[in-house]
């Protein structure tokens, strides 16, 4: 009786600890599926013109229906805008975004990049 | 309830307050927060088999209470309970189904104790996020049972002449 309770100790422990890597094992599988990639989405005058992952090298055109552009780089894991129509050029002095909700606003074309699914950034939002 | 086991009941609890403030006192850092020894357990469990399940409960429900109020806050012993409750009804399961000795009780204990402690974290906080914190404290809970079940075993066998002559 009291060493077959102590066999079964060992079996509960081994149980448990099995359990513990399982659960650890498939949290960071199912944390790894969940991770979506970052992505700029595009919208001109509020209807969204395309998303571009930030992982892939692309340089877009944004052409718009009057011959204005908005230049989309993505490059290094960032979006920025290198090129405009625009006479005040606003989009293509700001830096490059990469962080969560981060955007690059050109009024006069009524384009706006945003970041989606980005890391938070560092500083709180009382600082943003 | 005979005058010895008033005493005895007494001195328990006593000790397990004392063995709380000394875990306060003297953090022992296992490199994961939260995670403890959890020696006041050790006085539950040799309760658990030289007293009967009801006394045993009183003495953990009576120095969560107490520690509570003396070192912790409102919130802190909130968890605890949770903690301490869960583990204890699993603790006077897994005994009386008679398939584990002293050691895998008190191991059941220890995983039942953070278990019931991270669900009380769920739902005060609204974060089911939390749970990806299980592995750890399910390998941290077993460590500290097998710890407090060798102990225990040890203390149970040698005064439990004293306690049922």
């Amino acid at each position: 009786m009291e060493k077959k309770a102590r066999k079964n100790d060992i079996v509960l422990i081994a149980v448990i600890i099995a359990l513990a890597a399982a659960s650890y094992f498939g949290i960071r599988i199912y944390q790894q599926i969940n991770t979506k990639d970052p992505l700029a989405v595009v919208t001109i005058e509020d209807v969204e013109y395309g998303r571009f992952p930030l992982d892939e090298d692309v340089t877009e055109k944004i052409e718009l229906p009057d011959g204005a552009y908005n230049t989309l780089v993505i490059k290094d894991g960032r979006a920025d805008v290198t090129e405009a129509s625009c006479p005040d050029g606003i989009c293509v002095n700001h830096r490059a975004v990469s962080r969560q909700g981060e955007t690059i606003v050109c009024l006069p074309n009524e384009v706006v990049v945003e970041i989606e699914n980005g890391e938070e950034s560092d500083v709180d939002s009382v600082t943003n | 309830m005979n005058t010895r086991k008033i005493a005895y009941l007494g001195l328990l609890i006593a000790l397990a307050f004392v063995f709380s403030y000394v875990e306060f006192l003297i953090p022992v850092n296992f490199g994961v927060p939260g995670a403890k020894l959890g020696l006041a357990n050790l006085v539950i469990i040799v309760a658990l088999y030289t007293l009967n399940e009801r006394d045993a409960f009183l003495l953990s429900v009576i120095r969560i209470v107490l520690v509570g109020f003396t070192f912790g806050s409102m919130a802190s012993m909130l968890y605890s309970l949770a903690g301490g409750v869960l583990s204890f009804a699993v603790m006077v399961l897994a005994k009386r189904a008679k398939l584990l000795a002293l050691t895998g009780v008190s191991v059941l204990g220890g995983v039942f104790h953070n278990i019931g402690q991270i669900l009380m974290a769920i739902w005060v906080l609204h974060t089911a996020s939390l749970v990806y914190y299980l592995p750890v404290l399910l390998l941290a809970g077993s460590l500290s049972g097998i710890a407090i079940g060798v102990l225990g075993a040890m203390v149970t066998r040698r005064i439990q002449k004293i306690v049922t002559r």
